[in-house]
């Protein structure tokens, strides 16, 4: 009998939903529009985290060795380096390699590339580029430099100079602006879905209110609660299957524009990330549509239950 | 069947019902006269629980009605087939659904739905709107799908509430006499109008109220 209530009850769902007409309708417009909101968000994130890891990853520490530092205490300090658990990342140029990159840099420099001929043999030294997990790292690994450790490891005499604290205001405000970034933008979603979901259960409260009677009749000649809600849940969930996907198509034509055209502004295609992370998208959206629309309805009828 | 003692039902500056003590056997046809605001619609939703007595107490056998907690209360309303002057038909339902959903109320199953649902449109004579919505058929189908539905799963009363206040004499006729139809066969019926003619066709017990009292009770002569 339980199965059989529950088929009627789906059954009278989906004949209220088809037979809703303009209500079904509005219904569905309100959730399609709560969920690109969320779908928007999910791909906003995306270019945000791309971005800021964009930025992230311009930032380094140069640490300059003296002209004749020996390569086997060099290549010490860049193990030990590597083995810090903060550091993502150190690459070694040689003094050669720097003389290289430095003369084509400078090519239609022609002044400065006299000078460097005048010299003779080559004024640069060796460097490491240090590359950390985090931007908040740079410290305690300008810290480790200093110490001990670095300095047991020879460091001492083959270190020139380290640029970590001349780009050091640089790099805190970077790390102020991300985390900033961030927290807003976690905010903001959070506010912006808040204000659809309003939006969303309001309408589908003006749905149900429109059944208002209706329930009354069907509690009077004889109906369970269950049995007068269970449709109007079942109505909400699929006024949430059916704005999914409506909004998934509805993105397709959106991302590939985004992907021709804005690819460059942004730093990334947007259609291929919609595309390659499509089934993730669909699942947090349905998800998001279904619960949306079930418990609308749920909260909704509450009232005109109760009798 | 039906015991209302000392019944009162009084709101912030009118009153509805004052001190009804009634009796009402099973198997009666009870008309309810009276003027509109007299008190017959209180009456009668009182014994659905639809409303509660400021004073009193109304029985229904030996349930006292207002003590029903939901689920009981949804059993006895099972017991109890309702018609009103404005049908109150789901209005998304065909004649056949409308019918249906009373069944399914009460756990019938398909089988027993799809053999009853036709026999009872055919007894009210309504074959020709099975699978009709309640807006697409006149006044008097539209009374006589609500009786359809009303006595579909055999209740022990009915409760009719003005059922041809919005129809023409015919349609009047007609319903009166399915309800005097459905007495005959054993079912409890409670008639409220105010329609002297409908009670003279019926021709049995009259209770006559005014501002919400029992005026006349024609089984003990008042």
């Amino acid at each position: 009998m339980a199965i059989t209530n529950l088929k009627r009850i789906v059954k009278a769902g989906f004949k209220n939903f088809t037979r809703g007409g303009l209500v079904s309708f509005a219904a569905v417009l309100v959730v399609t529009i709560t969920l690109s909101v969320i779908t928007v968000i999910i791909l906003l994130q995306a270019v945000l985290n791309f971005s800021l890891n964009q930025i992230k990853d311009k930032v380094d520490v140069t640490i300059y060795f003296t002209v004749d530092a020996p390569e086997s205490k060099m290549m010490r300090l860049k193990e030990s380096l590597e083995k810090l658990p903060e550091v993502a990342d150190v690459s070694y140029t040689s003094a050669d390699d720097a003389l290289k990159l430095f003369r084509e840099r400078h090519a239609n420099d022609y002044s400065t590339l006299a000078a460097l001929d005048e010299i003779g043999n080559n004024p640069l030294g060796a460097y490491l580029n240090v590359k950390a997990k985090e931007i908040s790292q740079y410290e305690s690994i300008a810290n480790f430099l200093k110490s001990d450790n670095a300095l047991t490891n020879g460091g001492a005499d083959i270190i020139d100079k380290v640029n970590y604290h001349q780009n050091k205001l640089v790099i805190d405000r970077l790390n102020t602006i991300i985390s900033g970034a961030q927290k807003l933008g976690f905010l903001l979603t959070f506010l912006l879905v808040i204000i659809s979901i309003i939006i969303t259960f309001n309408t589908i409260r003006l749905t149900i209110f429109i059944s208002k009677e209706e329930i009354g009749v069907m509690r009077l000649v004889g109906a369970s609660k269950m049995r007068v809600r269970g449709p109007f849940m079942i109505e909400g969930a699929i006024y949430g299957i059916i704005a999914t996907l409506v909004t998934l198509i509805l993105f397709l034509p959106l991302t590939i524009w985004f992907g021709r055209n804005m690819s460059d502004f942004l730093g990334m295609n947007i259609y291929d990330y919609y595309i390659s992370n499509l089934f993730q998208i669909f699942a947090i959206v349905l998800f998001s549509g279904i619960i949306l629309g079930v418990i609308s309805s749920f909260i909704a009828i509450r009232r005109y239950l109760n009798k | 069947m039906i015991y209302f003692n000392n019944v009162s039902k009084i709101y912030k500056d009118a009153v509805a019902l004052d001190d009804v003590t009634l009796t009402i056997t099973a198997g009666e046809f009870v008309s309810v006269v009276g003027h509109s605001g007299a008190g017959k619609t209180t009456l009668t939703k009182m014994i659905l629980a639809d409303e509660s007595p400021t004073e009193g107490t109304v029985f229904f056998e030996s349930i006292n009605v207002h003590r029903l907690r939901n689920k009981d209360l949804t059993k006895l309303r099972q017991r109890i087939g309702v018609v009103f002057q404005d049908y109150k038909l789901l209005s998304n339902k065909t004649a056949y659904e409308n019918i249906a959903f009373a069944m399914e109320a009460v756990g019938k199953t398909d089988e027993e739905i799809s053999s009853d649902v036709p026999h009872v449109l055919e007894l009210v004579d309504l074959s020709h709107r099975l699978h009709h919505f309640p807006n697409q058929m006149s006044g008097g189908e539209q009374q006589r799908l609500a009786i359809a539905r009303a006595i579909i799963n055999q209740p022990e009363l009915i409760i009719a509430d003005e059922p041809t206040g919005n129809l023409d004499s015919i349609n009047t006729h007609e319903i009166v006499q399915i309800l005097k139809k459905i007495n005959d066969l054993g079912t409890t019926v409670i008639l409220n109008t105010h329609d002297r003619g409908v009670v003279e066709s019926v021709g049995k017990r009259v209770i006559t109220m005014e501002n919400g009292k029992i005026i006349r009770d024609t089984k003990h002569h008042k």
